[in-house]
Formats: C-alpha cells, sequence, structure tokens
C-alpha cells in the first residue's frame, strides 16, 4: 500500500469540478489530487457521480465550473482523442466488426505507426492479458472475461498517463472477479500507470486501491487509504456505507468519556468537547464476546442477549440485543469447534476504549 | 394424450406451411404459367399463344404439348439489340438511381438516428407520410412540377438561376427525379434502422483511442452500417430495375426500360411469350444481386451468434 498523495508528484487534479445536468448536479465541487503510479478508487452508492467525473477526465464531458489539470495543464480545451488517458467501458465497448487484433491495434493506427511495430505491440499485449493465439478470432467469439481483457489491452496499448477504469469487473462473476482484481494490481505494479478504477463494491476498492475517495450525491466524503477509510471513517454516512458497523448515540461528559442510554462508555481522547452530541462507531470484529463480566476497569462491557447469528463460513455475524433494545453486531472468527453461544445465551460485549470510533458528524 | 399430441403437432405442421403453400399459390405457380408461355409461340387465338396444355388428352397429349415447347423467344431476345438496350437501360437508371438515393438517404437516416428520442418517431413519420397518398397520384404530381409552366421552371425562373424554361419532362433528368423521390423511403428506413441501434459508446471509445469525429465516423458508423446499405441498396435498386410507371410518365421515347419494352410486347403486341421471356429473363437477372444479398445475410447472422 505505498503512496499518497504526498510523496509522489501529483498528476491529475480536480479543482473545484462541479457538473450540472439541467436541475441535478451530478457532481459538487470536487477537489481532489492523484499522484502518478497510483492505483485510485472512485467508491460511491449509484448514482453519485463517479462515472461523470471519470468521464470528464476523458473529455466526455465538460465542466461547468472548476479546473480539470494533468501533469500541471488545463485540458478542458483538449478535445479527447487527444487526451494522454485512455478508457476501459463499463459495456467495454468493444468494435464488433473488428478482430481482437484489430480491437487492440485500433488506437495505434490512428497514429502514424507502421504496421509491423502495431503487429508486435498487439502481440506483447496479446500476451500481456493471457490471450495469445486469440488476435485472429471475432469479438462475438469471445467470453466475458475475454472481451475484459480485450477492452484492457486496447485501453493499454497507447501506453496512456492515466487509465480510467469504469466499473471494469461489473460484468464478471464473483470468483472471476477475485482473480481480476488481482491481474489488474498486478498489471498496475508492473506498467507503473496511474490507474483510476470506478466502483460500487467496497471490498474491489479496498482490495484494489491504493487510495479511495468515497463521494456521496456528487460530493468527497472521505478521500484516503483504504485503511484509514475503515479505521477512522470521518462521518456517521461513511462509517455506515463502508463494511459492518454498530452505532451508539450519546454526549460527551468528559474527555475520555460518553453518556448514552447504555451508561458512561470509555473512549479514546478525542477532539469533541464536553456536551457535544457525537455517535461511537464499533466495528464488529472489535467487539469480544464472553460469558462474564470481564475484569478492569479501563473497558467497556455491556450485557444482551444473543437475538441471531449469521453464518458466513469464515467468521459468524451475532447481533446482540442490549438493555435499551438496540442491537449490536459482533463478528466472531469460526476456528473449529461447536459454536461458542446460541441464540438467547446472555453474554457480555467488551471492547477497548481504542477500539471506537468517535463521529461528531 | 398421445391423441392430443398428434393434433398439435398436425397443426403446428400446418402453420408452418401456410407461408409455403402462400408461396406456392401466388409466387411459384404463376411463375411457372409464365416460363411456360414464355416457351409456346403466338397466335391469332384467345388466348394469344400455343401450345395449349390439354389436360383431357392424357400422356400423348401432354407429349404432344412439350415437342411444340421451344426456347425460340429467348434467342429473339438475345438476337435483337432493343431487348439488350431496354435491359441496360434499366441497369443504368437503377444503378445510378441507387447510389444517389445513397448519397441522398445517408445523410437523412443519420439525422434522423442522432435526433432527439423524442423527435424520432416523428421523423420517421414524416418519411413515410408520402405513402397517405397513392403512388400513381405523387407521380403525376410531378408531371405538374416538372413541366413547361410547372413549378420547378417557376421557381428557377424567379431566383434568375434560369433564363428559359427548361424541358425537364421526358428526359432521363425525369426518371431520375421520379425514382429517387418515390424510392427514397426505401432506402431511409432500413439505414435509419440500423443507425438507430448503434452503440453510442463505440464512438467514444473511438475517440478514446484517438479518433477524431470524421475519422470515427469512416471507421466506426459506416462499417457497422453495411448491412443496413445492403438492404436499402437491394430494395431499391432490384424494383427499379423494373419500374415502368415512373419512366413510362416522366421519361422520353428515346430508349425503353425493360418494364417498358414488357408493357409494349404484351398489350400493343399482345405478344405474350416475348413478354412472358422479358419478364423470365429480367428475374434471372435479379437474381444475381439478390443471391449476393443472401450471402451476406448468411455472414451477418453467422456474425451475431
Ligand atoms: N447525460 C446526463 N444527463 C442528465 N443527467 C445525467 C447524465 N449523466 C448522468 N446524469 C445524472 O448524474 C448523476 C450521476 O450520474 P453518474 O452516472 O455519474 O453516477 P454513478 O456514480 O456512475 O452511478 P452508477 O454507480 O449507477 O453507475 C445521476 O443522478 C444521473 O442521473
Ligand atoms: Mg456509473
Amino acid at each position: 500500500m505505498a503512496g499518497g498523495a504526498a510523496d509522489k508528484p501529483v498528476l491529475v487534479r480536480f479543482d473545484g469540478v462541479v457538473k450540472r445536468f439541467g436541475v441535478v448536479t451530478a457532481v459538487d465541487r470536487v477537489t481532489l489530487d492523484i499522484a502518478q503510479g497510483e492505483f485510485f478508487a472512485l467508491l460511491g452508492p449509484s448514482g453519485c457521480g463517479k462515472t461523470t467525473l471519470l468521464r470528464m477526465l476523458a473529455g466526455f464531458e465538460t465542466p461547468s465550473e472548476g479546473e480539470i489539470l494533468i501533469s500541471g495543464h488545463e485540458i478542458s480545451a483538449v478535445p479527447p482523442h487527444k487526451r494522454p488517458v485512455n478508457m476501459m467501458f463499463q459495456s467495454y465497448a468493444l468494435f464488433p466488426h473488428l478482430t481482437v487484433e484489430g480491437n487492440i491495434g485500433f488506437g495505434l493506427r490512428q497514429e502514424k505507426v507502421g504496421r509491423a511495430e502495431i503487429a508486435v505491440r498487439v502481440e506483447d499485449m496479446l500476451a500481456l492479458v493471457r490471450l495469445k493465439g486469440y488476435g485472429k478470432r471475432r469479438i462475438d467469439q469471445l467470453s466475458g472475461g475475454q472481451r475484459q481483457r480485450v477492452a484492457l489491452a486496447r485501453a493499454l496499448i497507447k501506453k496512456p498517463r492515466v487509465l480510467l477504469l469504469d466499473e471494469p469487473l461489473a460484468a464478471l462473476d464473483k470468483k472471476l472477479r477475485a482473480e481480476t482484481q488481482f491481474e489488474l494490481m498486478e498489471l498496475q505494479r508492473k506498467l507503473g500507470t496511474t490507474f483510476v478504477i470506478v466502483t460500487h463494491d467496497q471490498e474491489e476498492a479496498m482490495i484494489v486501491a491504493d487510495r479511495i475517495a468515497v463521494m456521496d450525491q456528487g460530493r468527497l466524503a472521505q478521500v484516503g487509504k483504504p485503511s484509514e477509510i475503515y479505521e477512522r471513517p470521518n462521518s456517521r454516512w461513511i462509517a455506515d456505507f463502508i463494511g459492518e458497523v454498530s452505532l451508539i448515540e450519546g454526549t460527551v461528559s468528559q474527555t475520555d468519556t460518553i453518556a448514552t442510554a447504555l451508561g458512561p462508555l470509555l473512549i479514546e481522547e478525542s477532539a469533541a468537547k464536553a456536551g457535544d452530541k457525537v455517535c461511537l462507531a464499533l466495528r464488529p470484529e472489535k467487539i469480544r464476546l464472553s460469558e462474564q463480566r470481564p475484569a478492569g476497569l479501563e473497558i467497556n462491557a455491556l450485557a444482551g442477549t444473543v437475538h441471531e447469528i449469521g453464518y458466513r463460513g469464515d467468521i459468524s455475524l451475532y447481533k446482540v440485543r442490549l438493555a435499551d433494545r438496540s442491537l449490536m453486531k459482533v463478528a466472531l472468527a469460526n476456528i473449529g469447534g461447536p459454536p461458542p453461544f446460541a441464540v438467547n445465551d446472555v453474554v457480555w460485549l467488551s471492547w477497548a476504549p481504542t477500539a471506537g470510533v468517535v463521529l461528531t458528524r | 394424450m398421445t391423441i392430443g399430441q398428434a393434433k398439435r403437432s398436425w397443426s403446428a405442421r400446418f402453420v408452418v406451411l401456410i407461408p409455403y403453400v402462400w408461396l406456392l399459390a401466388l409466387f411459384l405457380a404463376p411463375f411457372a404459367i409464365v416460363a411456360k408461355i414464355s416457351l409456346s409461340q403466338t397466335a391469332l387465338a384467345q388466348p394469344p399463344y400455343q401450345p395449349l396444355l390439354d389436360l383431357a388428352a392424357g400422356w400423348h397429349g401432354l407429349k404432344d404439348f412439350a415437342a411444340h415447347l421451344s426456347f425460340d423467344n429467348y434467342a429473339m431476345l438475345g438476337s435483337d439489340w432493343l431487348y439488350w438496350l431496354s435491359y441496360l437501360k434499366s441497369l443504368q437508371v437503377a444503378a445510378i438511381s441507387t447510389i444517389i438515393l445513397l448519397i441522398i438517404g445517408y445523410p437523412m437516416a443519420y439525422g434522423m438516428a442522432r435526433a432527439s428520442r423524442r423527435l424520432q418517431p416523428m421523423l420517421v413519420m414524416l418519411v413515410v407520410l408520402p405513402f397517405w397518398t397513392s403512388f400513381l397520384i405523387r407521380v403525376y404530381a410531378w408531371i405538374n412540377i416538372l413541366q413547361h409552366d410547372g413549378l420547378l421552371n417557376e421557381a428557377l425562373l424567379r431566383l434568375y438561376l434560369i433564363d428559359a424554361p427548361v424541358a425537364w419532362l421526358a428526359s432521363d433528368t425525369a426518371i431520375y427525379i421520379g425514382v429517387v423521390y418515390s424510392y427514397l423511403p426505401f432506402m431511409v428506413l432500413p439505414l435509419y434502422a440500423t443507425l438507430e441501434k448503434m452503440d453510442h459508446t463505440l464512438l467514444e471509445a473511438a475517440a478514446d483511442l484517438g479518433c477524431p469525429r470524421w475519422k470515427s465516423f469512416w471507421r466506426v458508423t459506416v462499417p457497422l452500417s453495411l448491412p443496413g446499405v445492403a438492404a436499402g441498396a437491394l430494395l431499391c435498386f432490384i424494383p427499379i430495375c423494373g419500374e415502368f410507371v415512373i419512366p413510362d410518365l416522366l421519361g422520353g421515347s428515346e430508349t425503353l426500360m425493360i418494364g417498358q419494352t414488357l408493357w409494349t410486347e404484351f398489350f400493343s403486341n399482345r405478344d405474350w411469350p416475348v413478354a412472358s421471356a422479358i419478364a423470365v429473363a429480367l428475374l434471372g437477372l435479379l437474381l444475381v444481386p439478390i443471391v449476393f444479398y443472401e450471402r451476406l445475410q448468411q455472414r451477418a447472422i453467422e456474425g451475431t451468434r
């Protein structure tokens, strides 16, 4: 997980970019730096403006306000066919009247590249995406996964400064998708090209990306490394959107305590002042379950009854009902042996003050 | 149960048969009759040819009948320049008209396909609107427009584009105007159908890969619309070859199109056998582009698999 905008030069800069379609504001004042060589993910629910942001970078939409810079140059006047970016389309958009070779070589044929060189580079690309021997096939003779790789090769052959991928794996089944995610990461490391991927699959974003920008209704909600976004969400919405979470409402009473309906809970010292209304976010895997109240004062402990157990293979997700009738989610790894708790068992939940995140928004 | 199934399969078979019965009754049988007449000789009789097929005479009569058939009419067609010129004229008019139709129809269809979704049904409606008026009446209307003191000459005179009225009627120009006008919908609609189906993201992909707009038109739009071009071209070329009304009403009398020659043989000369031979030969001629089109379609079908 190398990188971050800090240690590498900025390649793409969005500066106060706004895009309106009539009354709809698809992208709202986005300011964002993407570093050279970074694998960057745009994540967000459907309709939040991810595709629109990507299309503005490719040149298919013009910003209503703000600027987009590549290597420090403003690019609004540059038409799509002259931008140093290439896009892999969600539908792949492969040319049905051309062969695999014809599709992959299309970009080079637009420049004055000799036939021999095109042939060589197309072969290289076929090898890179593991499609050797498929060059003469027509597009309709390929499987979904093979088409996806042709689309990838076609977008990479011109050695773009930035490769844009709009939900590149959406059409693949789960297993193939997981494989392809690792292939993409490997490819990106090998080529050193900057990748910007759009996805609404948070797991995918966390796996592949060096940094993630989470979007909500056209705005950037949080930008950071996957671990930062997961461990340190900056709002209830992010905490809820990324992974499983239990939220407890409360008011800060001292710098390290919040008063809640479940009694006082210890928190890590935060920026919140006494009297602030806050929310404590707890990830299910950070909570322990036990039969007895755990010893020690420097720990939060609450009693409850097991309401529901969701078996997921690697883990089981317990929903525990607390004194105020609210439910908390606790994840236990299935390490073998009989399940430790059953529905309606009385259990104790405990967690260290550092395990929770205090959210003021 | 088995009886029900048998019944169903009978009715199912019957449904499948209907188009074949249709073809047999309305196409193959009349064609066989025409082909038979084309092998006969003219006679001053009713009907005006012989031999006549007399089924009552049995096997002997049939043999007698077959002995009197001959290919003389076809030999006559081949040896007389008049017919060759007629065929050539038809092919020429059909070929040139089809090219003009493509040049006019492609931009029209392209514009329609690119128009906003809400506008498109209305544009299609406008293209087929002329069909609400009889074809014959529309061709007569062109006589009015093209005649000596017609609308066209009036307009050109008013615009000072010509000094004296031009004789448009009774010329090849008039034929081309009439044909192009009449067949335009048959060119525009298939072209529109293929262009409208085209995936717009393909053009974005082309632009993304370094293709300026004018180039992606030739590299992507045109190749993908070729099936529509072929369909439109054949839909126009074939009936134009056999066209009779338009050249008869608007054209001159120097060279006749094959449809006019056929009409003359049939109605003026009452030479049914020669008229029939002309029709059969024309069909043979048109089989070439039809087979070509079939091949093209076959390839397209295999392509979509
Ligand atoms: N060409 C357009 N005309 C009008 N509205 C548009 C257009 N393109 C996008 N929008 C609107 O802008 C908003 C953002 O769309 P966008 O396609 O960027 O979403 P997205 O984040 O990519 O969603 P998804 O995950 O579903 O692909 C949506 O409300 C959409 O309806
Ligand atoms: Mg999208």
